[in-house]
C-alpha cells in the first residue's frame, strides 16, 4: 500500500569523483549522434521516420527564433509551475500536519489513500467540463499529479522522526510547537526533497500530455501541430527541447536539494575529525 | 534530592504484560554521584525515562525537589547514549546547545553566554560553528554534556553516555564529567553497565536486580577523591568494591522472591 520513496536522494557518487574522465560520456554521445546521422544519411532508414541529426538540429535552430515557439515555452512552464506551487502549498503543510499527528493520520488515512492511485489523465475530461480547455485546467491536473507525491513524503517525513531526537527534545521541555519546527519539520526535509522532484517531474509530464490530448496552447500542442504539418524533422526538435526542460527542472532540484540538505548524510561531505 | 518511592513500570496488561520496573526506591542527596548498575535488560532505560518524565510510572512516585515528576522538569537535563541520533545534525553545534534554553525563555544574549561557558568546561570552544558530524564520536558526546550543562540543571541524568566510544575516549569523559560536575555543582545520576566505571565515577552504585527490576544493594564508594584513573583503579578498595559488585550483579538474589529464580550461573 505504501509506495514511499525513501528519503536518500539520488546523487551518483560518480557525479563528484572521476573528474579524469569527465569526456567520456560525451563521447558516448557524439558516438551515437554520428552514427544515427549515418544511417540516415545512408538510407538505412527512412529520413521520414528518422530525420538526420544535422537536419534536425536545423529545424530546431530555426525554430528557435520564432517568437510564438518561445511563447509555447512559456505556456508549459507556466502551467507546469503554477501547478507544482499549488501542489507545494497544499501537499507540504498537510502532510507535514497529518504526520506529526496519529490521531489525525487514522483519520484520513483511508481519504487520502483512496483518490492516490487514480491516474491524473482519467480526470482529464472532468478536468475539461470544469475549466474548459485553458491554463486553468492543465493547472488543475498538474497540481493534482503533484500532490500526492508531496503529500505522501511530507507525511512519511514526519513520522521517520528519530524517537531519540524525539524524546530529546521533549526532555529539553521543547513544548509541541517548538518540537514540530524545530525537530519534526526540518528532519523531515529529505523526504520532502525528493517528494519534490518527483513531483517536478510528474508535473512536467502531465502538461505535455494534457497538451497534446485537449490542445491546450503550448509545447504539446506544438508537437501536434508540426504533426498536421508533416514536419517530421521539427517535431523531433520540439520532443528533444521537452526532454531539455525537464533535465534543467531536474538540475535546478538537484541543486536546491544539495544547497537544503547540506546537513544530510547523503549530501555532506565530512570533514576529517 | 530525588527520591523514588515503590516506582513500578508495567508494558501491557494482563498475562502479556511485561514488568520493566518492578517496586523500585532509592534515593539521591544534593550533589551526590549515584551510579546505577545492572545487567542489560533490566529496564535501566525505562526508569530514566520515568525519572525524565517522558512515560508515566505505573504506580509509585519519583519526586525531584519536591515536587513529584509528572511531566519533564526543567531542572533535569538528560545525556543519552546514542549522541549521534541526539544531536540535531541540521544545527550546529551552537544551535543545538541554544535550541533547549530558547524554549526556557532565556534572552539570545545569555544563550550565547551559557553555551560557551559550557563548551570551554568540555573543552570545545572553537567548535561553535561546526556541525555534530563533522566532530568524532568522542567530541559529540562532549556537546552533548555541554548542552545538558547549558539547561543549568541541578541534576544530570546520564543513560550508559560512553558505551559507544572507545576505551581512552570513554576515560577522558569520566574524568570529564567528574571535573564539570564540581565545577557546574550538580548532582548526577548515572547509568552504566559498567563496573569498573560505577565504582570510579560515583559515591554509591545502586545494584538493580534483572526484571522487574528492584533494588538489590546500595554499596557506598568510600574511595578518596579526586579519582584518579590509575590510582584510584589500584586501590585494595577499589578491587575489593568491584568484586562485590561484580558478585551482587552475578548471583541470583535470593531475597527477590519465586520471580527471579530462573537459572544464573554463580
Amino acid at each position: 500500500m505504501t509506495t514511499a520513496v525513501g528519503a536518500g536522494p539520488v546523487l551518483g557518487a560518480d557525479d563528484r569523483g572521476g573528474e579524469r574522465l569527465w569526456w567520456l560520456p560525451w563521447l558516448t554521445v557524439l558516438a551515437v549522434l554520428a552514427a544515427l546521422e549515418a544511417l540516415s544519411r545512408s538510407g538505412a532508414i527512412p529520413e521520414d521516420y528518422l530525420p538526420a541529426v544535422t537536419t534536425v538540429l536545423a529545424a530546431l535552430v530555426a525554430e528557435l527564433r520564432d517568437p510564438t515557439f518561445w511563447l509555447r515555452v512559456w505556456e508549459t512552464l507556466q502551467a507546469w509551475g503554477l501547478g507544482l506551487a499549488v501542489a507545494v502549498v497544499a501537499g507540504i503543510p498537510l502532510g507535514l500536519a497529518i504526520g506529526s499527528n496519529r490521531l489525525a493520520y487514522r483519520a484520513v488515512r483511508v481519504l487520502i489513500e483512496f483518490p492516490r492511485p487514480i491516474p491524473p489523465v482519467a480526470v482529464l475530461p472532468l478536468a475539461v467540463l470544469l475549466f474548459g480547455t485553458g491554463v486553468e485546467m492543465k493547472v488543475y491536473l498538474v497540481a493534482f499529479a503533484a500532490f500526492f507525491p508531496l503529500l505522501f513524503q511530507a507525511l512519511y517525513g514526519v513520522q521517520d522522526l528519530d524517537p531519540v531526537a524525539r524524546d530529546t527534545a521533549r526532555a529539553y521541555g521543547l513544548g509541541p510547537i517548538a518540537r514540530f519546527v524545530w525537530v519534526a519539520v526540518p528532519s523531515a526535509m529529505p523526504y520532502v526533497a525528493t517528494g519534490l522532484r518527483l513531483s517536478a517531474a510528474i508535473a512536467l509530464i502531465v502538461t505535455i500530455a494534457t497538451e497534446i490530448v485537449v490542445g491546450s496552447s503550448g509545447l504539446g500542442y506544438a508537437i501536434n501541430e508540426v504533426r498536421y504539418a508533416n514536419d517530421i524533422a521539427l517535431m523531433y526538435g520540439i520532443i528533444v527541447v521537452t526532454g531539455v526542460l525537464g533535465l534543467v527542472i531536474a538540475i535546478m532540484f538537484r541543486r536546491l536539494e544539495r544547497r537544503v540538505l547540506h546537513w544530510h548524510a547523503s549530501q555532506r561531505q565530512e570533514l576529517p575529525a | 534530592m530525588l527520591e523514588v518511592t515503590q516506582l513500578t513500570k508495567t508494558y501491557g496488561h494482563g498475562p502479556s504484560a511485561v514488568h520493566a520496573v518492578g517496586n523500585l526506591s532509592f534515593r539521591v542527596e544534593p550533589g551526590e554521584f549515584v551510579c546505577i548498575v545492572g545487567q542489560s535488560g533490566c529496564g535501566k532505560t525505562t526508569l530514566l525515562k520515568c525519572l525524565c518524565g517522558l512515560i508515566p510510572a505505573t504506580s509509585g512516585t519519583a519526586v525531584l525537589q519536591g515536587r513529584v515528576i509528572d511531566r519533564p522538569p526543567d531542572k533535569l537535563a538528560l545525556v543519552f547514549q546514542e549522541y549521534s541520533r541526539s544531536l540535531l545534525p541540521w544545527m550546529t553545534v551552537r544551535g543545538n546547545i541554544t535550541l533547549p534554553l530558547r524554549s526556557k525563555g532565556i534572552d539570545s544574549t545569555r544563550r550565547d553566554e551559557l553555551a560557551e561557558q559550557a563548551l570551554t568546561a568540555v573543552g570545545l570552544v572553537g567548535s561553535f560553528d561546526r556541525y555534530p558530524w563533522q566532530l568524532s564520536g568522542g567530541m559529540q558526546q562532549r556537546v552533548a554534556i555541554a548542552r545538558a550543562l547549558a539547561y543549568q540543571p541541578e541534576i544530570l541524568l546520564m543513560d550508559e553516555p560512553f558505551a559507544s566510544v572507545d576505551a581512552q575516549t570513554r576515560a577522558d569523559l569520566e574524568d570529564l564529567v567528574l571535573r564539570v560536575r564540581d565545577e557546574f555543582d550538580v548532582t548526577v545520576l548515572f547509568v552504566t553497565h559498567d563496573i569498573d566505571e560505577a565504582i570510579y565515577l560515583s559515591d554509591r552504585v545502586i545494584v538493580l536486580t534483572p526484571p522487574p527490576t528492584r533494588v538489590r544493594e546500595v554499596v557506598d564508594v568510600d574511595l578518596p577523591r579526586p579519582r584518579d584513573q590509575i590510582a584510584t583503579k589500584g586501590l585494595p578498595a577499589f578491587t575489593r568494591l568491584r568484586a562485590h559488585v561484580f558478585e551482587l550483579i552475578k548471583r541470583p538474589a535470593d531475597s527477590a522472591g519465586d520471580e527471579l529464580s530462573e537459572q544464573h550461573t554463580t
